[in-house]
C-alpha cells in the first residue's frame, strides 16, 4: 500500500522555487571578495550576496521571500510576510514565506533567542525594498517616465498621473529573477544582515507593519489537509526506527539478542557504540521492535545520587564548574562581592533568602521526529529542529560528508521554545539510513520525549541585602549557582550535541554558562554572579541540559523579583513603590506602573481573610530581547489543598515597535499558560538510576482547570523604537509574580518552583 | 498480517494490521491519514483523538482490529467541499493554535461535545475537553473558539434553510 503523500499545492510551489534558484545556484559559496578576504566564514548553501536568494516573483506576481529561520508555532512567517509586503506594496496574502529549507535560504540562525522579527527581517526587509527600487526602474523604462513620476500600489506600477498606465510585477519579471546583488555583512547566524542601495521606508509610512492580521497556516494545522509536519513525512520505500534506551542511564549494551524480535518479520537490530536501534518496515513493528528487543545492559553505577529532592542540596555543596558575572554567550566579567559584604555588615539590618528551581524539561507535545534518506555521498533531511542549517552542518559532520550534500527541509513540528529533543531524531534517523540503505523515520517515545530531551538545569538563587536605618539599601547580594545551561549547545551543529552522536563517541563539549538577571534596579553595591556545578553524568545523560524558553532567565529572575518583594516588605514599602523608587528606564517603569494600576495599585489593601481561600496580587518585571514585560497576577490559594489559581492575569508588554499585535497577543497568552504551567506543575523527577517523570500524569503541565478567570493585556506600541522580541520575556515572569501573590494572600513566601500543591498546602501549614 | 474492513469517514478500508495494532497507526502509517497525530501513545495527550460512533477515542491505543462495523471518522474527513467544518473554522477565526500539532484532539472533542449537546455551557464545554494536552498554552483561544463553534452552530441551525 502506497503512503506516500502526494505533492500538495504548496510543495509545488516549492519545488518550482527550488528549480529558479537552483538555475542561479543552489551550491554557491561565500561571495568571492570576502573568501579572498578570510573575513567570512565558510557559507554553504545560496549566497546571501544575491537578490534573488531573498525575494522572488513568481510569474503570477507572487512574492517568494526565502527566510532563513523558521516558526516555533507563534507565525512568525506572517510578520516577515507583513514586512516584505509593507517594502513591496504588495498584499500580504501575495506573499509566501518559505523557511528553514537549507536549499533556498541561508543561515540565518534558525529559531534562537527571540530575533526572529527583531534580527531575521533585516535582511528581508533591504531585499524587499532593494526589489522594489529595481522594480520602479525597471518600469520607469518600459514605460518611458521617470522613477519619481510612479507609485506602486498591489504590485502594480504606474504612473501617478496616468493610473491607467501600469506595469504589474508579474509583467515586469515575473519568474525571471532579478540577477542582481545585495551587500552582505559577512555574518551567518541571527546577524546575517543584507543591504541593497534602496533604503527602506520609514516607520510612519507603515501601512501593513502594525496592524492585526490572520495567520494563513492554522487552516493547515486544524485539518489534514497538506503534508505539514515533519511526522507526515512519508517517502516511499520508508523503513521506520526506534531507539532502545538503557534502564539505567550510562549503561552500555553488551549483547543484543536478535531471537527476540524474530517473530516480527523485517524488524533489524543496530548497535553503534552505546547506541541500540531497531528498524522495521511498518510503525507498529518498529514500535513493537523496540519493546520486545532483548538487551544485556552493563552494570552502572546509579548516576543520579539523591534522586530529585537532593537536587538542591546537592547544588548547595558541589564545587563550582565555573563562576562569571557575564549574563550569557561567553566571554568573561569580573566580579567582587567584598565590597557588598562589607556594605551589609555595616548596615543595619540583612535580609537574606534563598530560592529553588526544580529541572524542567522541554516536554514537546510530539516527542522527536526525524526523516532522512542517505545515498551515497548525499543526505535529505526532513526535521522540525529550531536550527535547521546547523543541523545540516552538524549531521553532515556525522556521516562524514561535505556540508553542500546535505540538505535540510524544515517542516512544522509540535512547538519548541529553545533547543528541544528536535534535533535528536533526525541524527538517528540519518545514521539508520545509511546502514540500511533506505529512507528511515525515527519517531521517538512519548518516555523518550520527556525523560530523555534537554533539560531547563535546576538552580539555588541566594540574596541578601542589607537596609539602614533609615531602611535604604546599603548594598545587593546575588548569587545563582546551579546545573550548567549547555550540557549541549543551542544548536545540532555538531554530533556531541545530540544523544546518539554522545553514544558513537562524540566526547561532550566543555562550556559553562548559567545567567545573571539584567540591571533593571539601581542598587548600591550592588554584586551578582554565577556558578556552575558538575553534572550528574557526563556522556549522554538524561538530565543533560539546553536552552529552554528565556534560558535560565526564569530561574534568576524568581530570585531575584520575590527577594525585591522581601525587601520591601522588610523596609516598610510597598513592593510596587519600591521597585520604582529603584527603576531608571522609563519604559520599565511604565509596564511595572501600569499592570500595578490594574490590579488597584496604589488603593489596594492587602486582606489576609484566613478562610479556605486566600486571595491577593504580586507582580514581576522581566526585560530583554529588546522589549519589557510587567506580568501581575491576582491568585487564588486553596487552603485545604494547596491548589493555586490565577484568577486575573494583566501583562504590559512593550516590544518597541509592533508588527503584529494580534501575534503579539498570542504570544503573550501562551505565555501565561506555559508561565503557569512552569510555576505550579513541571518537575523533572528522577531517582539514583533514571528520570522517572516519563509522560503527562508524571510531567504535569498546566491543563484547562488553570486556564485565568480574567486576561487583561495592555499592548504598548513605540513605533520609534526598533522592534523587540515579543516570545520570552512575559513567560520569565510568572513563577515570581505569583509567589509574590501567594505571600499577598497569605503572608507565607513560596521559594520554591513548582508550587506543586502538596508542597503548598505543607507550607501553608 | 490479517485483513480488516474499517468504515473511515464514511468509506470502507481494507487494510492489513497486526491484531494489537493501534488505529493510529493503521490511520497514519498505513492509510497516509494527517489529522490525528503521534503524541504519547499512552492515551493521555488526545492528539491522536478519532471519533468512533461519535465518542472521542485515543486512537493510540485501541486496536484497530475491534473497531470492524463501527464508524470512524478523523480531522481529515470533516471537510465538506473543500469548506471547513463549522468546528475547524472557528478555530482558524480564533487563531487558536500555535503550532497546532494537538489541534486534532481540540477540534474533534469539540465535534463530539457539540453534536451531543449543542448548547453546551462553559462547564460542559471545559468538562468536554478536558484531558487533551497543549504544550504551547494556547487554551484561552481554544476556549473561545469552541464557544464560538457553538455559538455559530446554534446560529446556523436556527437560519431558516435557503
Amino acid at each position: 500500500m502506497d503512503s506516500t503523500p502526494t505533492m500538495n499545492r504548496r510543495e509545488f510551489l516549492h519545488s518550482q522555487t527550488a528549480l529558479v534558484v537552483g538555475a542561479s545556484g543552489a551550491f554557491t559559496l561565500v561571495s568571492p571578495e570576502a573568501a579572498a578576504q578570510g573575513a567570512a566564514p565558510a557559507l554553504v548553501g545560496p549566497a546571501p550576496t544575491a537578490l534573488d536568494t531573498w525575494i522572488r516573483i513568481g510569474a503570477d506576481g507572487r512574492v517568494v521571500a526565502n527566510f532563513g529561520k523558521m516558526d516555533c508555532g507563534q507565525g512568525l512567517d506572517l510578520a516577515i510576510a507583513q514586512i516584505v509586503a509593507e517594502e513591496l506594496d504588495v498584499a500580504v496574502e501575495q506573499v509566501q514565506v518559505t523557511m528553514g529549507n537549507t536549499r533556498l535560504s541561508p543561515n540565518q540562525g534558525g529559531g534562537s533567542g527571540s530575533t526572529g522579527i527583531r534580527l531575521g527581517a533585516v535582511p528581508l526587509r533591504n531585499a524587499a525594498a532593494e526589489a522594489r527600487r529595481l522594480l520602479l526602474e525597471a518600469a520607469a523604462t518600459r514605460l518611458g517616465s521617470d522613477v519619481a513620476t510612479l507609485a506602486v500600489e498591489q504590485g502594480r506600477v504606474f504612473i501617478k498621473a496616468e493610473p491607467a498606465r501600469g506595469l504589474s510585477y508579474a509583467e515586469l519579471i515575473g519568474g525571471q529573477g532579478f540577477g542582481t546583488s545585495v551587500e552582505w555583512n559577512r555574518q551567518v547566524g541571527n546577524a546575517m544582515a543584507v543591504k541593497g542601495r534602496a533604503q527602506p521606508k520609514p516607520v510612519s509610512a507603515y501601512k501593513i507593519v502594525g496592524r492585526d492580521h490572520k495567520r494563513q497556516d492554522i487552516a493547515l494545522k486544524v485539518s489534514g489537509r497538506e503534508t505539514h509536519y515533519t511526522a507526515h513525512v512519508r517517502p516511499s520505500g520508508l523503513l521506520h526506527g526506534r531507539s532502545v534506551r538503557p534502564p539505567v542511564a550510562g549503561a552500555q549494551p553488551l549483547a543484543v539478542d536478535d531471537a527476540s524480535i524474530a517473530h516480527i518479520a523485517g524488524a533489524r537490530s543496530f548497535v553503534r557504540g552505546g547506541w541500540v536501534a531497531v528498524v522495521a518496515e511498518t510503525e507498529w513493528d518498529a514500535v513493537r521492535a523496540a519493546r520486545d528487543l532483548k538487551v544485556r545492559w552493563s552494570e552502572a553505577a546509579a548516576p543520579f545520587a539523591g534522586g530529585h529532592e537532593g537536587v538542591f542540596e546537592r547544588i548547595r555543596q558541589a564545587t563550582p564548574t565555573a563562576a562569571n558575572a557575564i549574563a550569557m554567550f561567553g566571554g568573561r566579567k569580573a566580579w567582587d562581592e567584598k565590597p557588598t559584604l562589607a556594605a551589609l555588615a555595616a548596615s543595619a539590618r540583612v535580609v537574606q533568602a534563598e530560592y529553588e528551581c526544580a529541572f524542567q524539561s522541554h516536554a514537546r507535545i510530539a516527542p522527536s521526529c526525524g526523516v532522512a534518506d542517505v545515498r551515497g555521498d548525499r543526505a535529505e533531511i526532513w526535521s522540525d529542529t529550531q536550527k535547521p542549517h546547523f543541523l545540516r552542518d552538524g549531521i553532515a559532520k556525522f556521516l562524514g560528508l561535505p556540508a553542500q550534500n546535505v540538505q535540510v527541509t524544515w517542516m512544522h513540528g509540535a512547538g519548541s521554545y529553545g533547543r528541544s529533543d528536535a534535533d535528536e531524531a533526525p541524527y538517528e534517523a540519518a545514521l539508520l539510513s545509511r546502514h540500511f540503505g533506505r529512507p528511515v523515520r525515527v519517531q521517538w517515545s512519548r518516555e523518550e520525549g520527556t525523560a530523555w530531551d534537554p533539560k531547563a538545569p535546576a538552580a539555588v538563587i541566594s540574596l541578601k541585602a542589607g537596609l539602614d536605618a533609615a531602611n535604604q539599601v546599603t548594598g545587593w547580594h546575588f548569587k545563582a549557582k546551579g546545573f550548567n545551561g549547555w550540557d549541549v549547545r543551542f544548536t545540532g551543529e555538531s554530533p556531541e550535541h545530540v544523544l546518539v552522536g554522545m553514544l558513537t563517541g562524540h566526547k561532550k563539549w566543555n562550556a559553562y554558562n548559567f545567567n545573571v538577571p539584567d540591571e533593571s534596579y539601581q542598587f548600591p553595591q550592588h554584586v551578582h554572579w554565577w556558578e556552575t556545578v558538575p553534572p550528574y553524568l557526563q556522556e549522554a545523560s538524561p538530565m543533560r541540559t539546553a536552552h529552554l524558553r528565556a534560558p535560565q532567565e526564569m530561574q534568576t529572575r524568581f530570585g531575584q523579583e520575590c527577594f525585591i518583594d522581601e525587601v520591601a516588605h522588610a523596609a516598610g514599602e510597598h513592593p510596587v513603590d519600591f521597585r520604582l523608587r529603584h527603576l531608571r528606564n522609563a519604559r520599565e517603569v511604565e509596564v511595572v506602573r501600569t499592570v500595578a494600576q490594574r490590579m488597584g495599585w496604589p488603593g489596594r489593601k492587602t486582606v489576609r481573610s484566613g478562610g479556605k481561600v486566600a486571595t491577593g496580587w504580586g507582580l514581576a518585571l522581566h526585560s530583554g530581547y529588546g522589549s519589557h514585560a510587567a506580568v501581575a497576577c491576582e491568585v487564588e490559594v486553596h487552603r485545604d489543598s494547596g491548589r493555586i489559581w490565577v484568577r486575573k492575569v494583566s501583562i504590559a508588554h512593550d516590544c518597541g515597535l509592533m508588527v503584529n499585535p494580534l501575534g503579539v497577543r498570542a504570544a503573550l497568552e501562551g505565555q501565561i499558560m506555559q508561565g503557569i504551567s512552569r510555576a505550579l506543575h513541571e518537575e523533572v523527577q528522577f531517582d539514583e538510576q533514571r528520570v522517572t517523570s516519563v509522560d503527562w500524569n508524571s510531567y504535569r503541565i498546566a491543563s484547562l482547570d488553570d486556564v485565568p478567570g480574567e486576561v487583561d493585556l495592555v499592548l504598548i506600541n513605540r513605533p520609534d523604537q526598533p522592534i523587540g522580541g515579543a516570545g520570552e520575556p512575559a513567560i520569565v515572569c510568572f513563577p515570581a509574580a505569583m509567589a509574590n501573590a501567594v505571600f499577598d494572600a497569605t503572608g507565607v513566601r513560596i521559594r520554591r518552583y513548582p508550587f506543586v500543591a502538596s508542597r503548598v498546602k505543607q507550607a501553608l501549614g | 498480517m490479517p485483513r480488516y474492513t474499517l468504515e473511515i469517514d464514511g468509506a470502507p478500508r481494507a487494510v492489513d494490521a497486526q491484531p494489537d495494532e493501534p488505529l493510529l497507526y493503521v490511520l497514519t502509517d498505513k492509510l497516509g491519514l494527517k489529522g490525528p497525530r503521534f503524541g504519547c501513545g499512552v492515551a493521555q495527550c488526545g492528539t491522536c483523538t478519532v471519533l468512533v460512533d461519535g465518542q472521542p477515542v485515543r486512537s493510540c491505543v485501541v486496536p484497530a482490529s475491534g473497531l470492524e462495523g463501527r464508524r470512524i471518522r478523523t480531522l481529515d474527513g470533516l471537510e465538506r467541499d473543500g469548506r471547513l467544518h463549522p468546528v475547524q473554522q472557528a478555530f482558524v477565526d480564533e487563531q487558536a493554535a500555535q503550532c497546532g500539532y494537538c489541534a486534532n484532539g481540540w477540534v474533534m472533542h469539540t465535534v463530539a461535545l457539540l453534536e451531543r449537546k449543542p448548547q453546551a455551557s462553559e462547564a460542559e464545554i471545559r468538562e468536554g475537553l478536558a484531558g487533551v494536552q497543549c504544550r504551547c498554552g494556547t487554551q484561552i483561544a481554544i476556549l473561545r473558539a469552541a464557544r464560538r463553534a457553538r455559538d455559530q452552530m446554534a446560529a446556523q441551525a436556527a437560519a431558516p434553510k435557503a
